[in-house]
């Protein structure tokens, strides 16, 4: 699946392996089946078929039907199946298709994966990673775009994960398999093939054009809780994560903005040193999440940023979310949180 | 609001009216109890089938009831499982202990020892003599009413108070409600409190046992009340389709707080007939006669071993007491419900079996009575050297921090400065209570 490449912008001699999201998300999979006997990777339609989005292609072949396979349409079942198996000493990796279908399984991952260390004083764990491809931006109406990310991160024994490149999707997704903590990894299913910048009517850029879809072979992690600079710059803090990271790195690059972009890579754990660093810096703090405005992550981001750095602030926070509606169908792109909304809060931020 | 169509309380055709039907248990405080209506067949009449059988073939077992200790307290008919007298007396025992311990925790909760207390009276064989037909290592998954399988597995009684008074002994450190025991070393999964969450668990470590070649199989409870729960659905599907190492045991001890069985569809089948259509064997065993609920765990035990697949065992039975300490069940059931319930008393009908055998006397039960309620005695003494609910002997304040995940992330860091923080001026001796 690896694209060999000879990158004329770089230079490269073609050595470097370009994968997409989805390649890279397969590679990390293959990787931690092969070195962990106790990986297990099920969820709808992830074994023969290889899943929906293809991220568990191949999977099943490779490593034998005990190790990848179908569960039935149960996302409380696999979410309890999971914390069995978590108890036995396993590593499950489940996928919930879409984000937008884990809510029957909130019970199992609220009260009982994440609240089973800690209810049990470390007698037992629940190290599961819950795969989830998650946002908008595909046509995918109302329970195929949802951004549910604040939910997991409001609970107490959880770590939210979303990356925003294909190096990233990988190291990310090995460690939060290494982590004994139950991770939910939400994958932007708007960046699986391409980065994308918020200008829904030009054609979509392959990954293989981007810096960061060079993924190396083999094993290698990237640590849970630390941010990613995207651009470093001093007029203003732009806090991202997901699909977002590269819409607004595209709006600062067009409106010619010197912007420090931070991609925050893990909510929870979150970066506050990264973030605290950045603002201090800039004075101005600008919020980019797809998700729902009204009680969203970026409202504790705000608060943070607010609490923490008030002495820094040269204006007030900004947050850019998606609206407190429904994901509409035919109206998505009215929806999205893109350049214009982005353009108009940084003017707004900028402006004294 | 857009226009909807009208709801009117009077039908507007000659259709017949569609009528609710609300489930009404039969008898009510001040009510006479009769009980004929319920069937009852005399012990040992029932076949056995073998292990490995077809669902399908077992159609019968999933309505009848497996009885083995007649009005004779002789062991009759195929399901004896043919036990010998020490295990009979130890069974004997384990269900007493369960009872002084019962007894002794209740009267501490209303002396204002601790918060909270349950129960399992009446239930004492469901859990003490099924798990004694598991082996030690094979992994249960209880509901909160199993303090049984603990105290069969010989779990230290003083770290069960210790929990109960969520005192500085506490292994638990003081974070779970009690009851809520957890065990790792025991093979007894940590109790959560909410309901049949542990089902589809049990489900997914018999699952990992079955993928990692291993030969220990999983066991959970759960009560008839909770069956309605998707988690208890979810893991009677998973359990079919991957034919998972695993004993569903279903505890219908008829009431779920103040909600009878039939809030839980009884008044239309019973619990065990919920295999039929998932295609696990199904089997309905008296939960009052121990010899019964040790010979269909056992049962069920052999097939899982065999990767025969799953079985739910519904064991009919009678919550004698209250929900819990909070509840007072004179308020909504008749108080004859208990001493007209057909099926006996487990301690007793054990007890009476032993005798008949010639394996014990009134003499000796008396005497393992008092033992027992002398074990539980010194044990509370010692555990309440590790203090008592409220009475400041509890963990460190930054333990309430801990083992939310695996290292503490600076925002708890810095919650748990404050909480030390704030305890200077809350509690200047030291902590609530001290």
């Amino acid at each position: 699946m690896s694209i060999d490449v000879k990158d004329q912008a770089t230079g490269d001699t073609g050595t470097e392996r370009r994968l997409n999201m989805i390649e890279a998300i397969n590679d990390a999979l293959d990787i931690m089946l092969e070195r962990d006997n106790d990986v297990i990777v099920m969820g709808e339609d992830v074994g023969y078929f290889g899943g929906v989005f293809r991220c568990t292609a191949g999977l099943q072949e490779k490593h034998g039907k005990t190790r990848v396979f179908d569960t039935p349409i149960s996302e409380c079942g696999i979410i309890g199946v999971a914390v069995g198996m978590g108890a036995y000493g396993l590593r499950p990796v489940p996928e919930i298709q879409f984000a937008d279908y884990i809510y029957p399984g909130l019970d199992q991952l609220i009260s009982e994966a994440a609240r089973l260390r800690y209810r049990s004083a470390n007698d037992y764990i629940a190290p599961m990673t819950v795969r989830s491809p998650f946002g908008g931006g595909i046509f995918g109406g109302q329970t195929h775009s949802q951004s549910p990310e604040a939910i997991f991160a409001h609970v107490a024994g959880l770590k939210t994960v979303i990356p925003a490149t294909p190096y990233d999707a990988k190291g990310l997704l090995i460690s939060a398999i290494e982590d004994n903590d139950p991770v939910i990894f939400f994958e932007p299913k708007r960046i699986y093939n391409g980065p994308f910048s918020g200008y829904y009517d030009k054609p979509v850029e392959p990954w293989k054009k981007h810096k960061d879809s060079v993924v190396p072979e083999g094993y290698y992690k990237v640590p849970l809780g630390k941010a990613r600079h995207v651009t470093e710059g001093e007029a203003l803090t732009v806090l991202a994560y997901g699909t977002m990271v590269h819409v607004a790195e595209a709006v600062c690059e067009a409106k010619g903005i010197d912007a420090d972009i931070l991609d925050l890579r893990t909510i929870v754990p979150l970066d506050i040193e990264a973030i605290e660093a950045s603002v201090e810096k800039t004075g101005r703090c600008l919020i980019v999440h797809e998700a729902t405005r009204t009680a969203g992550f970026g409202a504790e981001l705000s608060a943070l940023v607010t609490e923490r750095c008030f002495y820094n602030l040269e204006a007030p926070v900004e947050r850019v979310t998606g609206f407190d509606t429904p994901y509409p169908h035919s109206l998505e792109w009215a929806y999205f949180p893109g350049p214009v909304r982005i353009g108009e809060a940084i003017d707004k931020i900028l402006k004294d | 609001m857009a226009d909807r169509p009208e709801t009117s309380a009077a039908p507007k055709s000659n259709k017949p009216a569609l009528q609710l039907h609300v489930p009404e248990p039969r008898y009510r405080p001040g009510d006479e109890v009769d009980y004929s209506h319920l069937e009852i067949p005399e012990a040992g009449t029932q076949p056995r089938p073998d292990e490995t059988s077809d669902p399908k073939d077992m159609l019968d077992f999933a309505y009848g009831l497996v009885r083995v200790l007649g009005e004779d307290n002789k062991a009759h008919g195929a399901w004896d499982p043919k036990l010998d007298a020490d295990t009979l007396r130890t069974m004997l025992r384990n269900m007493a202990m369960v009872r002084a311990f019962d007894d002794r925790m209740f009267r501490g909760q209303r002396q204002g020892k601790t918060s909270f207390y349950m129960k399992c009276t009446g239930e004492e064989a469901t859990s003490v003599a099924s798990s004694m037909a598991l082996a030690s290592d094979d992994m249960v998954f209880p509901s909160y009413r199993q303090q049984g399988i603990l105290i069969a597995r010989g779990y230290p009684i003083v770290d069960m108070i210790n929990q109960i008074y969520s005192n500085k002994g506490d292994k638990l450190k003081g974070r779970q409600l009690p009851i809520m025991y957890s065990s790792r070393e025991h093979s007894f999964f940590s109790i959560s409190g909410n309901l049949a969450t542990q089902t589809p668990q049990a489900v997914g470590w018999a699952m990992a046992s079955a993928i990692k070649g291993d030969s220990r199989i999983a066991a959970t409870w759960v009560g008839e009340g909770s069956t309605a729960e998707g988690d208890f659905h979810s893991a009677c599907t998973f359990a079919t389709v991957y034919n998972a190492p695993v004993i569903l045991n279903v505890i219908n001890n008829q009431w779920a707080i103040s909600s009878f069985s039939g809030f839980a569809g009884a008044e239309r089948t019973t619990f065990a007939a919920r295999a039929l259509g998932y295609g696990l064997a199904g089997l309905r065993v008296d939960g009052n006669d121990a010899l019964a609920c040790y010979a269909a765990q056992q049962w069920a035990a052999n097939r899982a071993r065999a990767n025969a697949g799953p079985t739910l065992i519904e064991y009919f039975t009678y919550r004698a007491e209250g929900h819990s300490t909070s509840d007072d069940p004179t308020g909504y059931r008749s108080a004859q419900e208990r001493e007209e319930w057909p099926l006996g008393d487990p301690v007793m009908r054990l007890k009476n079996h032993l005798i008949e055998l010639g394996e014990w006397d009134e003499d000796r039960q008396s005497a393992m009575d008092l033992e027992c309620a002398e074990l539980v005695k010194a044990a509370t003494k010692e555990a309440e050297k590790n203090g008592i609910l409220g009475h400041g002997m509890h963990h460190p304040f930054h333990t309430m921090f801990e083992d939310v995940y695996e290292e503490l992330p600076w925002n708890l860091e810095e919650q748990a400065e404050q909480a030390i923080r704030e305890r200077q001026v809350k509690w200047p001796k030291g902590g609530p209570g001290a």
